[in-house]
Formats: C-alpha cells, sequence, structure tokens
C-alpha cells in the first residue's frame, strides 16, 4: 500500500516535471521593450503592467531595473519617451541596452510611485531573486512565494525552476509553485493534482497548511486527494514526532545514567545513599567552568579542546573530594545508612555554599566547542550535536564501568563486597580501600556528568539538586549491585518522562511517574535487578 | 489522673510540659498586658517567632515518634506539615469573603484572576472551621495510612523508604507548584483576614494561637509519650531494633508501622495547621524535600527517641537559624547547618537529651535508669 | 518425584504436626533445598544434623514463612497450608524460632523481652491498651526463674553475654508457648553445664507435648537429647535414625569427612 502511494508521488512528480519543463521560458528581450514603452507613459496603471513586463522579460539587468524604480533612480525622457535609470554609481544607463549613456539628456524625470506601484515592486523584486546568482537567495525568494502563495510569480517561477540545477533549490522551487498553483482557483486541475502530489512529498506543517487552505466548494478529486495527502502527512509528522520523542527520551536517559551510575556504585558496594553525589555533579560542571576560563584568557585558539582537559580535570577534582568525604566522614558511620544519608547531606549543604560563595550564586557561562554545535537533521528527526554526543559520552562512561567492573582487581574486590561484604573482608579484601576507591569512582563519575550537564543546563550551584532525585529514582527503580539495572533504569525513567510529556504536560507527567515509581517500589522493594540470596538479607 | 500515670518515671516529661505549659500564660499575658515601653513586654514579632518554633517543636516531636522509636526515617514529613497548613489556609481563605481584592463572595481571589467560574469540588466545606480542621488531620493522615499501607505491608525499609517519602514530597511539590491545582500556584495563600471571627492580626487573637499551639506541643507530647509507654510502643522499639524478629514472634510489624506512621502524620498535619495562621502564608515551598530533611537534623540535635529532645532541638535549631540569616553572617549560615548534620551524626548520635541521659546513668550506676531512654540506636542491620 | 495423590487432593490425615513434602527452594539457580520431605509428630523432638550448605536454615526459614518454596507442600497442624501465610500468621499458628545468632531486643530490659514474647493478643489495637496481668507477671516471674536471669530482670538486654542471651532467647520462645519450636544451634557459645541444662530443658519442654526441631551441630548435644536425628545433605534428607545408626551410616560419615 504504501510503497504504490510512493510509486505515485513519484510518477505525479515524474509527470510534473516534465509539464514544467516545456515551459523553458527563455528571455523575450520585446517584451522588455514594451515593458519600457509602458513605464515611458508615466501613469500609474501603465507602470504596474511595465514592471510585469519587465520581470518576465528575463532580462540580466531587470532587477537593477525595477530596484531603481522602487528607489525613483528610473528616470524618463518624456521628450524622447525613453527610459534610463541611474545605478548605484550614479552613472545613468540606458534601460533597454544597460549601457552607460554617454550623453544622458538633460530633463530625465523619475518614475512617480503610489502603494499600488509599490507593490508590483515588491512582487516583481521576490519573483527576480528567484533568478539571483546566490542560490540562498534564491531558495529564500522561493520560501516567500509559497508564503505569499502570489500567483503574479507563477510565470517567473516555471522560468527559474526550468533554469534551476542545484536539486535542494529546485525542490523548494517546485514546492513554492505547488503552494501557488494549488490554491489558483484557475488553474487546470491537472496542474492542481500535480501540485498537491508536489505537497504531499514535501511532507512538512506548511505543507498541511497549504493544503488545508483548500476552499470546500473546490472539484472533488482535488478534494480527495488533497485530503488523503493531509491525512498522509499528518501520519508521517506524527511518526517523525514520535521518533524525536523517543530521542529526547534516550537523549534525558543518558543524561539520568550519568548522573546516577556513580550513586549506583556506591550504593551497591557500601548500601550508603550519597547525599551529595549531586555537588559533585556540580562541582564537575564548575571545574569544567574554570578550566573554559583558562583557556579563554591564556589559549582563545583552544578553546575547542578546553573540554579534553576538564573532563580528566573533573573526574580527579570530584573524585579526589569523595575520598575525602569517605575518609573524613563515612567511614566512620559505617552500618548506619541512615545517618550517612543525613551526614552527606549536611556535605552537600556545605559544598553548595562554598561554591556560592566563592563563584555567585548566578549561573556562570560554559561555552560549547564548535564541534559540539548546532543540529543535524534526519529525516523528520532534528538532533542537536551536544545531545548527541552525551548519548554517546554516557555509552562510553557505561562500557568502560562495565569493563572496569569485570576485568580490573578493584573491580573484582568491588564485586565481592557488593555481594557479601564480611566474607570478601574474611578473604582478605581491605574493605576499608574498597570502600574509599569506590566511593572515589562514583564521585569521580559524577564530575564526569558534570562536565556533560554543563554543556546542556546551567551552571549554578544548584544544578546537582535538580538531579539528584532523579538520581535517586533511577536507582531505585534500576535495582543495586548491577550496573544494566541502572541502564534500564535510566532509560525507561528518561524515556517515561518524555513520551507522557506531549499527552501530560512536562509537570504532571513528572507527578505521574513519580507515583508510578513509588509504586513500582511496593511490588519489588529491591528495584527490577535485585540481587537475590541468603547474603542480602544478613 | 493518666497523665500522672504516664509521667510517673518521665522526669524530662515533667520539666518539659511544665515549661511548655509555663510559656502558654507567661508568653501571651506579657504581650498583651504589658505596655510596649516596658523590658517585660515582648513584641508581636517575637510572640510569633516563638509561636512559630512552637509549631515546629511538634512537627519534630512527630517525627520523632516514627523515626527515634520505630527507625522509620521519613524524609517526607514536611509534605504532612504543608498539607495540614493548607487544609487550614484554605478555611482562612473561605473567611475572607468579598474583602479580597476582587471581592468575589466565594472565590478566592487567585482563582478569580485565574478566570475560574466555580469553586472546584474539593474546596466544598472548608467555609466551616468544624469541617476545616476535620481535614488538617483527615487529609495529612489518610495519605500516611494509604502510603504507609502500601510501602510497609512491601516491605519498603532503610534508605528506600526514605528515599521513596523524599519523592512523596517532591511530587507533592511540584502539584502545588500547578496553577490548574487550584491551591493558588507559587503564592499558595495568603492575605488571610479572620479566624473563627477573629482577625488574624489583632494581638489578642495572636497571643491565643500562641497559647493554642503551646497546649497541642502538649498535647502531642502526652500522646506521644502513651504511645512510647504502651507495650504498642515496646513493640514498636523492637520493631526499630530487630524487625524480622518481632514479626517471628507474631507480630503483624506493617500494621504497627502504618499505625504509628499515621499518628505521626496527624500530628505534622496539627502542627502546619496552626503554624499557617501565625506565619500569615502557606506555599508549595513548604514541600521542598530540603525542608523535611532540615526537621530530621532537629530531631538528631535533641536526641532521637527521646520526645522533649525532638521539641528542643527543633528550637533549638531554629533559634540559630533566625540568629544566623539575619546580619552579617548570613553566607554562613548553610556551612553552619552542613556542619550540625556531619557533627551530630558523628559525635552526637545519641543528640543533646540522649547524651545527657547516658551522663546522668554513668554518674548514678547503682539506680536503674529512669525514663529508660529508647535511644540506644542500633546500627541498622 | 511421582505421587499417587492428586495434586489437588485434600491435606492428607497424618499424625503429623508438621509436615513437609516435595520441598524445593532455588536462589539464583542453586538449590538450597532440593525435593526434601519432612514429619514431625505432635510431641516429637527431632534433631537435625548437617554439614554447612546443607540447608539446614534455609528449611527453617520455609517453615517460619521468611523463604517461599518453588514448588512443594508444607503443612502444619491439620493441614494449614504455611507456604501461604506469612510470619507473623505463622508465629501466631504456634511457631516459635530461635535464631543461630542470638537475636533479642537489645534496648529493651531483660524482662520486656519475656513480655513481648508472652502468648497473647497481637494485634494493634489490644497491644496499645494492653496492661500487664497477674497471670502475665506469673508467668514472666516463671521464665525467668527458667532461664536462670531473675537476677538480670531489669537490666537491658543489649549488656548480657552471649549465653545469657541465648538463654533470653530460649526465655522468649517459652514465653509464646509454640505448639513447635524451631531452634537454630541454641547451645553455641554456652558452657558444659549450661549445654547440659540446655538439653534438660528441651526435653522438658518436649514432655509437655511441645514439637521440637533442634538444628545442632555439638554432637555431645545431639547425643544427650537421645531422639531421632535427620541428616540432611545439598537440601534433602540423607539419612534417618537413631543417633548411632544415623552416625554409622556410611553415607553420612562421606559427607561429613569429605571422602
Amino acid at each position: 500500500m504504501s510503497r504504490l502511494i510512493r510509486l505515485c508521488i513519484v510518477l505525479a512528480s515524474l509527470v510534473a516535471g516534465l509539464a514544467i519543463t516545456p515551459q523553458r521560458a527563455v528571455a523575450a528581450p520585446e517584451d522588455l521593450a514594451a515593458g519600457l514603452a509602458l513605464i515611458a507613459k508615466d501613469s500609474f496603471n501603465d507602470t504596474i503592467a511595465g514592471i510585469d513586463a519587465i520581470a518576465r522579460s528575463g532580462a540580466p539587468h531587470s532587477a537593477a531595473l525595477v530596484e531603481a524604480l522602487q528607489d525613483r533612480r528610473l528616470l524618463i525622457d518624456t521628450a524622447n519617451q525613453k527610459v534610463f535609470y541611474r545605478d548605484a554609481a550614479g552613472a545613468v544607463r540606458d534601460a533597454q541596452s544597460n549601457d552607460v549613456a554617454a550623453d544622458p539628456p538633460a530633463n530625465l524625470t523619475a518614475v512617480r510611485l503610489n502603494n499600488r506601484v509599490r507593490g508590483a515592486v515588491n512582487a516583481a523584486i521576490g519573483a527576480l531573486s528567484l533568478m539571483n546568482p546566490d542560490p540562498v537567495r534564491r531558495i529564500q525568494a522561493a520560501q516567500a512565494v509559497m508564503k505569499s502563495r502570489d500567483p503574479a510569480a507563477l510565470p517567473v517561477l516555471e522560468a527559474a525552476i526550468a533554469a534551476e540545477k542545484i536539486a535542494n533549490v529546485r525542490m523548494e522551487l517546485q514546492l513554492a509553485w505547488a503552494a501557488v498553483t494549488f490554491n489558483k482557483a484557475d488553474a487546470s486541475l491537472d496542474k492542481r493534482q500535480e501540485a498537491v502530489a508536489l505537497l504531499r512529498e514535501a511532507g512538512t506543517r506548511d505543507a498541511v497548511s497549504i493544503l488545508r487552505s483548500l476552499p470546500a466548494d473546490a472539484a472533488t478529486p482535488l478534494r480527495e486527494a488533497t485530503s488523503s495527502a493531509i491525512s498522509s502527512i499528518e501520519q508521517r509528522l506524527a511518526l517523525w514526532g514520535y521518533a524525536q520523542n523517543i530521542w529526547y527520551g534516550v537523549s534525558l536517559g543518558s543524561v539520568l545514567l550519568i548522573a546516577a551510575i556513580g550513586l549506583a556504585i556506591t550504593f551497591g558496594v557500601m548500601g550508603v545513599i550519597n547525599m551529595a553525589h549531586g555537588e559533585m555533579v556540580m562541582l564537575g560542571a564548575y571545574t569544567t567552568f574554570v578550566v573554559q576560563e583558562f583557556f579563554r584568557t591564556s589559549a582563545p585558539g583552544l578553546f575547542d579542546y578546553s573540554l579534553a582537559v576538564a573532563i580528566p580535570l573533573a573526574f580527579l577534582v570530584a573524585g579526589g573530594i569523595g575520598v575525602a568525604i569517605e575518609r573524613g566522614v563515612i567511614r566512620h558511620l559505617y552500618g548506619r545508612p541512615l545517618e550517612t544519608l543525613l551526614a552527606t547531606w549536611g556535605i552537600s549543604l556545605i559544598l553548595q555554599q562554598a561554591v556560592r560563595t566563592t563563584f555567585g550564586p548566578t549561573n556562570r557561562e560554559v561555552g560549547t566547542p564548535q564541534f559540539m554545535s548546532g543540529a543535524m537533521e534526519v529525516g523528520g528527526l532534528v538532533i542537536t550535536w551536544n545531545r548527541l554526543y552525551i548519548v554517546i559520552f554516557a555509552g562510553l562512561i557505561f562500557v568502560g564501568l562495565l569493563l572496569a567492573l569485570r576485568y580490573t582487581p578493584l573491580g573484582l574486590h568491588m564485586r565481592a563486597v557488593t555481594q557479601n561484604r564480611r566474607m570478601a573482608s574474611s578473604m582478605g579484601i581491605r574493605t576499608g580501600r574498597v570502600d574509599a576507591l569506590t566511593f572515589g569512582l562514583g564521585s569521580g563519575i559524577a564530575g564526569l556528568a558534570g562536565v556533560a550537564l554543563s554543556q546542556i543546563d546551567n551552571v549554578s550551584p544548584n544544578l546537582g539538586q535538580s538531579y539528584i532525585i532523579d538520581s535517586f529514582l533511577v536507582v531505585v527503580f534500576g535495582g543495586v549491585g548491577n550496573l544494566w539495572g541502572t541502564l534500564v533504569g535510566a532509560l525507561s525513567i528518561g524515556m517515561a518522562n518524555k513520551l507522557l510529556e506531549p499527552y501530560a504536560g512536562a509537570v504532571l507527567g513528572k507527578i505521574v511517574l513519580l507515583v508510578a515509581i513509588i509504586f513500582f517500589i511496593q511490588k519489588r522493594p529491591r528495584g527490577l535487578f535485585a540481587l537475590k540470596g541468603r547474603a542480602v538479607e544478613a | 489522673m493518666i497523665t500522672r500515670a504516664l509521667l510517673t518515671d518521665d522526669r524530662t516529661g515533667k520539666w518539659f510540659l511544665a515549661i511548655v505549659l509555663g510559656l502558654a500564660v507567661v508568653v501571651p499575658l506579657l504581650h498583651l498586658a504589658m505596655p510596649p515601653s516596658s523590658p517585660f513586654h515582648i513584641s508581636t514579632a517575637t510572640m510569633a517567632l516563638l509561636g512559630k518554633y512552637l509549631c515546629f517543636a511538634l512537627l519534630a516531636l512527630s517525627l520523632d515518634l516514627v523515626w527515634g522509636y520505630c527507625g522509620i526515617l521519613s524524609l517526607g514529613h514536611g509534605a504532612f506539615f504543608a498539607l495540614g497548613g493548607y487544609a487550614m489556609g484554605m478555611y482562612l481563605m473561605r473567611q475572607i469573603g468579598t474583602r479580597g481584592v476582587y471581592a468575589h463572595p466565594v472565590l478566592p481571589d487567585f482563582m478569580v484572576f485565574l478566570n475560574w467560574k466555580e469553586l472546584p469540588w474539593y474546596w466544598y466545606g472548608f467555609e466551616n472551621a468544624w469541617f476545616a480542621f476535620l481535614m488538617v488531620m483527615a487529609v495529612p493522615g489518610l495519605l500516611a495510612f494509604v502510603f504507609g499501607w502500601f510501602a510497609f505491608r512491601s516491605r519498603v525499609t532503610g534508605v528506600y523508604l526514605s528515599i521513596i517519602t523524599q519523592a512523596l514530597t517532591y511530587a507533592l511539590m511540584l502539584a502545588f507548584f500547578r496553577n490548574d491545582m487550584g491551591f493558588g500556584g507559587n503564592n499558595g495563600l495568603t492575605d488571610f483576614k479572620d479566624i473563627l471571627g477573629f482577625p488574624v492580626q489583632a494581638n489578642t487573637t495572636r497571643a491565643a494561637l500562641f497559647a493554642v499551639s503551646a497546649l497541642a506541643l502538649v498535647l502531642g507530647y502526652l500522646v506521644a509519650r502513651a504511645i512510647v509507654a504502651s507495650r504498642l510502643g515496646k513493640v514498636l522499639v523492637s520493631i526499630r531494633d530487630a524487625e524480622s524478629r518481632t514479626r517471628f514472634l507474631g507480630y503483624r510489624v506493617e500494621h504497627y508501622k502504618t499505625f504509628v506512621f499515621t499518628v505521626s502524620a496527624i500530628m505534622a498535619g496539627i502542627a502546619g495547621a496552626l503554624y499557617v495562621p501565625q506565619v500569615g502564608i502557606i506555599n508549595p515551598s513548604e514541600f521542598t524535600p530540603a525542608n523535611s530533611i532540615e526537621v530530621v537534623i532537629w530531631v538528631a540535635v535533641g536526641g532521637r527517641g527521646t520526645l522533649a529532645g525532638a521539641a528542643l532541638g527543633a528550637v533549638l535549631v531554629n533559634f540559630a537559624k533566625t540568629t544566623f540569616t539575619t546580619g552579617f553572617l548570613a553566607p554562613y549560615w548553610l556551612f553552619m547547618l552542613g556542619a550540625l548534620f556531619v557533627l551530630v551524626t558523628i559525635w552526637l548520635p545519641k543528640g543533646i537529651l540522649g547524651t545527657l541521659y547516658d551522663f546522668w546513668a554513668r554518674r548514678r550506676p547503682n539506680e536503674e535508669p529512669d525514663a529508660k531512654p529508647a535511644s540506644v540506636p542500633q546500627p541498622a542491620e | 518425584m511421582t505421587t499417587l495423590v492428586p495434586a489437588d487432593a485434600p491435606a492428607p490425615l497424618t499424625p503429623s504436626l508438621l509436615y513437609l513434602d516435595g520441598v524445593t527452594v532455588s536462589f539464583d539457580g542453586f538449590r538450597a533445598l532440593n525435593e526434601l520431605s519432612l514429619q514431625i509428630a505432635p510431641g516429637e523432638m527431632r534433631a537435625i544434623i548437617g554439614p554447612n550448605g546443607a540447608g539446614k536454615t534455609t528449611m527453617m526459614d520455609v517453615i517460619t514463612g521468611k523463604t517461599r518454596p518453588d514448588t512443594g507442600e508444607v503443612l502444619f497442624d491439620r493441614g494449614v497450608d504455611l507456604t501461604r501465610l506469612d510470619e507473623a500468621a505463622i508465629a501466631n499458628l504456634g511457631i516459635g524460632r530461635k535464631f543461630q545468632k542470638p537475636t533479642v531486643f537489645e534496648s529493651h530490659t531483660v524482662e520486656d523481652n519475656i513480655l513481648l514474647a508472652l502468648k497473647g493478643d497481637r494485634r494493634a489495637r489490644a497491644v496499645l491498651t494492653a496492661r500487664t496481668s497477674d497471670q502475665e507477671t506469673r508467668r514472666l516471674d516463671e521464665i525467668l526463674e527458667i532461664a536462670g536471669l531473675t537476677a538480670q530482670r531489669h537490666r537491658l538486654a543489649g549488656l548480657l553475654s552471649h549465653g545469657q542471651k541465648q538463654w533470653l532467647e530460649i526465655g522468649m520462645l517459652l514465653a509464646q508457648d509454640p505448639k513447635l519450636l524451631l531452634v537454630d544451634e541454641p547451645v553455641a557459645g554456652m558452657t558444659d553445664a549450661e549445654t547440659e541444662a540446655t538439653a534438660a530443658l528441651l526435653k522438658r519442654i518436649s514432655a509437655a507435648d511441645h514439637s521440637v526441631v533442634v538444628v545442632e551441630h555439638d554432637m555431645a548435644f545431639v547425643r544427650a537429647l537421645g531422639v531421632k536425628v535427620t541428616c540432611l545433605h545439598e537440601g534433602s534428607v540423607l539419612a534417618e535414625g537413631a543417633i548411632d545408626t544415623v552416625s554409622e551410616n556410611p553415607r553420612v560419615i562421606e559427607v561429613y569427612l569429605g571422602r
């Protein structure tokens, strides 16, 4: 079915192309002469007709003529009924030949303008830019015509299409042509059908709104083609919209993943919730800020590489502070998870306030390197580069951690402690050292998350707070002691958030999600991927 | 009679009740009877501040009941406080009548402003004081009951429970920030005029509100004391220290937890309801998770599992907060609060009162410790 | 395992108080109990032995409702299906448990520990208004006497020695007055004299028409009990019978000595 539709579209556009091509309008010098003759009469009606003729003529300098008219630089030698214009440089040129007049007549008067004439001039300029040598201008002109749907532009448009070599400019021109033709009540049914086919293929929101403007009294086959085109486009748009939401979900999920994965590790190994985790993220973001400031002042040319320095530095800063917190505070609270929660909350207040006094309470500007700004379009999807890089970054961190846990001695020890602390301890694993390093690792990853978040969010002392509750939920939802749980948790929460948003709105969607998670925890108190066995309850 | 029976072996409790009852009489008296020029005069601002402390003390007491005695660390008790406050706020809004800016006879100003045509159904009844006061207890109580029933039956414990209570208050905060929830959105409920027919701003009304807050604290203490001194209170401590052992003795732990959680939420709701007319506003920021965590530190400072200590901690920390958030020390308050969290959990795990009890017990080793402080926090499993 | 009785047949009318049939429990693929079948008669005392990981503790977990079996029947007292009940309900049916590691309520006094264990209405409303009756006081005194803790009655349980905690837990078990007592390593950390006293106490309890299941490593103690012995291995019954028969069983020797 859909293949049939596609075939029809292709055929229709072929037909459309064929239909337009034979009308190859060659520059007609007689139009120019006739137009100039009309203008020479200097009556408003004749001037307007003259403008149309000049615009149609295709003469290389017709744009210059129309612009001259607009600026009252189009001059008439009333006595000889000849037309001249003064070019931008001030030289007087013959309007017919475009040669500099060696001896211009003395009594030249400017062609008179009124609003009607100005309107005609504007339309003509729009049409003439369709022939502009600059392809960007041509696209702009085509889009302008598409908006105005001025039937007067049709002949020029057809000429432009015939002359156009660049495929995407040509497509824009054809769309403009379709928009105008579709709206032109006196165009032939075939042409209007072609227009529908072209618009249907374009499949944009603009195309839908053009198609919707069809009057109710249009011919039945046209109405049917139109409504089928509308529904086809809307279906396609809805699909793309869905894909876009999924992408947003993946993007949010990856942000949650990097924010939560460090938390999951410390919770899994040590059984403590680090309420200062969000502040580690914030410190990572501020490290990025400081590094960038340094680059800005001392090596602005290397600014694009600032993140390469910020990433390891953020890991070290946050990780180092993490180790310090573990050695200084958490170590003393071993086996008292609730007290640990309170103490780390206190630390989070201190860190927040420290940053607030050092850097001020307002947002700090963190720049985006050149290669991460902008967006790309994949079909109907808009994917910004910075989001894409964050997804990749999150993936790398995840894989890196997975490998580290599997293949490094620390990873082995961490897994051992996660599963059975007492047994690990009696096997000779120095659990204290494992705790400190685990906490440092978790915090360091939070620092990395900060680098990533500095690219998409405001860098302020409250940065961490805005992610911490979501991160907790990811950990609680995903289950403890299993990185895959965190991945699934982060992606499903991110996805659910973004898929709920269009229906419920951002805030209500979030509330729904929170309530859903609260209920989920009732069903599976230990999360999706819970450890089982006797060791768990010991 | 019952009171005396409750307090026979509770020396701290006697002192505590004597002080609070004394405040209930002395503060309003000094405020109303003394001329403003007198050094003994208590200003309106001071009395309002003290009244606020009393409400916080009741909130801390309610948290101590669940955390200190049953080991349930709720990071969402601010939500029950705020719900009670909103119930009271809705009553006070309905009392404004035509004196609002838009002078609408039924709709509060913010609803007129939002172009609402009629009162949402959940605002019905709040024009009656008895209904509103019932809701002050029923709404937090019901929420706690339903939430607790589900959570405790599924055996959500420890940090998991803490996290979802935090999620609960966070969700409520988001909800109450929304204009279309019908609770005044961002601005909350304010510009109150009358309570029970008396003008809210009048000195006598304020004095009465202060006295009522003090009495509520006394009553809250007696209820909490009655619970912890009963055999049920002993079961609660058993649950705190060895939950599964308690189950194997045949106690349905989830029933006990739900019971005490609900009672505690009702107390928090009452505290919120008394708080609102004294500060003159309730808005969604009361639901912020940070607020709820702050309550925990009040209890920890004073000594959890001591009831009176929780109230003491609430007053001390809030007094420090008032002192240090004004003036040149303001930027350092959060450092101090943060340090308080860290230092108390590491070096003063039993809080002020718990440590004092230990000290007294060591001074008189031959006597049995009176009012056995149930504050020997077991390292949780 | 094949059985001639259809699955939905009514519970077998056996004289047993506790009836386990084909009980299997696995944790992530590891079979802690493997088709375990066991019957305890009313008033019977049974000793369960077996090397580490034989499934002794898991069996107790299944009986007391802490762990749900994957398959199998667990019936108590004329056909009550224990697999459908939670810990509290099972405890109220009359099954008491003493843990391997003594677990008492450390911030309660010895007296309160016993008081909380005393048989009675466990519903929250009843407990809230409960007053200690004369009968309860008498029973309390009696149990404190038996457990040898009368002098310690006002001390916090957390301050007791390891052996005293063992006795306190046994006292709590007595206070529950259960039909079936599950006792996990009751004499670990006890002196010889205390061990003997414990054996005597358990025999007395059993004689008073209580069923007792004792899990113990201490062979001298098991011998002192002089009751039927069941040896578990890898989650099923390896041998059953008098202590001498079982300890001479070549498979038991093999399992214990690893030959």
